[in-house]
């Protein structure tokens, strides 16, 4: 925190600076909401450009990274190398991370606004879309996202307890996600033990009576939403065979020849697997027991009630689909009036996550789960800014969001120094959020203690040779700060 | 320091010593430049910090960033074409630190030098059908070790920017 008190200047194009008095900031004050990687981006770069700002990261958890933390597969780790990068950026004497602090609950936008020159918004996409068809209350009928969240250490998905005493899983969707939670649940505990998957959840896989996940997607293979790194892990899983209608691939090999690299790699894969699978694949699949079972052309209609278990999905009723017109890569779908059930005990709904408003005062469309922006500009709130899912929607790996963050950066840093944002009037920043944080009790969590708690998880996973031991509630993870 | 050895060493040594001198000074020049706190130290592109030993070492590449503005670089045999970019301070990511987990070290390798680089590996091959922008002469930057055969090798960032805040925007495969 400086307390200059430079003299005014009005020299021609030097910037105006007010004689500042200790509750102001020299320099642009800016403030982040939601640590995740659009955050860390976006600050990355407003810190290389304007030498004089002070990015404040508010994080709602004590923890920061996002999905990075709790979206990334356990098994995934060299994805989280990013961590160091935005590891370097919280260490930048100008950049101060605040977590434990929720936008809505703890700070209201307007308030922001009144303390920071700009307020950026990338608090991402932490909700789910529904189905919205018949018996979607049944019991064991969960979200993919939540069950990511219960083996990665979400706080508040860790009382999850999906019942895995079924054999069948039924997985809506044929995202990565869906791969991702269809590789955990078809893994051998051995490869997931010496990884940071959460105690809970590995307790539970260890029981876990799951043989078959289906992996159902109402579009044909030529649309599927995983890429070809995934898919690769599956065909070559260990105890695990991969189980393919060939129905489902009529006329894919005809279209081969007229599809552009990346679709072209992958429907090759595909189509390999299911209509002319390597020989090495064929002979680990004699032994397995466990089987990953994509169908395609399936929509589901309707969850049905077990017989045996009261009041628990026992089966999904899906509608059989059909692409219309010529095939193509963003084909549609429609229903042809005929219906298939799949008897299943456990379903993972995997169809997309959606963003929701913090702030009464954020502008959104509801149906997209998109803070309404033109090219970041958040709609009738000059000085307010979103990225990353939140500004964009819910897809895309880190390279797109790294890539809309720094194009965020561009337009916030020209808004600065073209003075669209006014930046000489002095703002307080954290001086004043600080206040107002201590006298709602609120404990902010800064980028040290996040070290600590850091430290401990990496300290308990060591003594059972894990990465990490996550610690999984909040409460702990304070108690840790305060020790 | 230099006069005082001079009187006792060859001339080949003094240039040796220069070398070595400046190439420290560099060094630590660029470190302070580059790192907040001592203890945030490149763990990984510590080599690409080191000067070439012998003009033998040296192998010239040009970075071209997305405006077509071109960065001459004096790199080395065994030098990252990613790192000694970082070491640079070319506009080039390196997100997963070269573990061939993510595709922000994209570059597109202009010219014959292509057919030179040793093909890339089912992975990179897997991630490179997620990079944004992808052509036929696309290469993960961080899988790119430069040899003598590699003289002169020019590549090319591509687009960063593009507008994602598209209207109507299709959903991608994630």
């Amino acid at each position: 925190m400086r307390r200059a008190s430079t003299l005014c200047s009005f020299a021609k194009g030097a910037p105006l600076r007010l004689l500042s008095t200790s509750s102001t900031r020299q320099g642009p004050q800016v403030c982040v909401v939601g640590a995740g990687p659009a955050g860390f981006y976006v600050t990355q770069h407003l810190v290389k450009t304007l030498p004089e700002a002070n990015v404040d990261i508010y994080e709602k958890l004590p923890v920061p990274f996002g999905l990075v933390r709790f979206g990334v597969a356990p098994d995934h780790p060299e994805v989280k190398n990013v961590i160091n990068t935005f590891t370097k950026t919280a260490q930048n004497p100008r950049v101060r991370f605040v977590g434990n602090v929720s936008l809505g609950k703890d700070l209201s936008l307007q308030e922001l606004q009144r303390l920071y020159h700009a307020v950026i918004l990338t608090y991402g996409a932490e909700h789910d879309k529904s189905l919205g068809i018949p018996g979607e209350d049944l019991g064991n009928i969960l979200s993919a996202r939540r069950f990511v969240g219960w083996y990665n250490g979400q706080p508040g998905d860790e009382n999850l307890n999906p019942d895995l005493s079924t054999d069948t899983v039924a997985v809506l969707g044929q995202g990565n996600v869906a791969l991702d939670v269809a590789r955990v649940l078809l893994a051998p505990i051995d490869y997931l033990k010496s990884t940071d998957i959460t105690a809970h959840s590995l307790e539970a896989l260890s029981k876990s009576q799951v043989k078959r996940v289906m992996l159902i997607g109402r579009r044909g293979p030529v649309q599927a939403a995983f890429t070809i790194k995934e898919l690769r892990e599956m065909l070559k899983m260990e105890g695990c065979k991969s189980v393919f209608r060939q129905d489902d691939f009529k006329g894919v090999q005809e279209f081969l020849p007229s599809v552009a690299r990346p679709r072209k790699r992958l429907t090759e894969l595909l189509a390999q697997a299911a209509l002319d699978p390597k020989a090495e694949w064929l002979e680990a699949w004699k032994t397995a027991e466990r089987s990953f079972e994509p169908i395609f052309y399936r929509s589901p209609a309707a969850f049905l009630p077990s017989s045996s278990k009261a009041g628990t999905v026992g089966a999904v009723k899906l509608a059989v689909t059909e692409l219309q017109g010529e095939m193509s890569e963003t084909q549609g779908v429609k229903n042809t009036g005929a219906f298939e059930d799949v008897k299943c005990g456990l379903v993972l709904r995997s169809i997309g996550y959606k963003g929701l408003p913090a702030d009464p005062d954020i502008p959104f469309d509801s149906k997209s789960g998109v803070v309404r922006n033109s090219k970041g500009r958040v709609e009738g709130l000059p000085g307010v800014y979103c990225g990353g899912w939140l500004g964009t929607g819910p897809v895309g790996v880190i390279v797109n969001t790294m890539g809309n963050a720094f194009e965020l950066g561009r337009l916030i840093e020209g808004d600065i120094k073209d003075g669209t944002i006014n930046a000489t009037t002095a703002k307080p920043g954290y001086l004043e959020a600080a206040k107002i944080l201590d006298n709602k009790g609120v404990q902010a969590v800064s980028f040290k203690d996040w070290e600590k708690i850091d430290q401990e998880e990496q300290n308990r996973g060591k003594a059972i040779d894990k990465p990490r031991e996550k610690i999984v509630s909040v409460s702990e993870m304070l108690k840790v700060v305060a020790n | 320091m230099i006069r005082r050895l001079a009187s006792g060493l060859s001339f080949a040594r003094i240039n040796y010593i220069k070398m070595h001198c400046s190439a420290d000074i560099l060094q630590a020049r660029t470190t302070l430049k580059h790192n907040f706190s001592i203890s945030s130290v490149h763990r990984n592109g510590e080599y690409e910090y080191q000067e070439p030993k012998s003009e033998d070492e040296v192998v010239n590449v040009i970075y071209v960033d997305k405006n077509g503005k071109e960065f001459p670089i004096r790199g080395k045999i065994g030098d990252n074409l990613m790192y000694l970019a970082h070491r640079h301070e070319i506009e080039m990511e390196g997100a997963c630190e070269a573990s061939l987990a993510c595709t922000t070290c994209h570059v597109y390798v202009l010219g014959e030098h292509k057919d030179l680089l040793p093909e890339a590996t089912e992975k990179e091959e897997d991630l490179l059908d997620l990079a944004p922008f992808l052509r036929e002469d696309s290469r993960l930057g961080c899988q790119i070790i430069l040899n003598k055969e590699l003289e002169g090798l020019r590549v090319q960032l591509p687009a960063a920017t593009r507008n994602f805040y598209i209207d109507g925007h299709k959903p991608k495969p994630h």
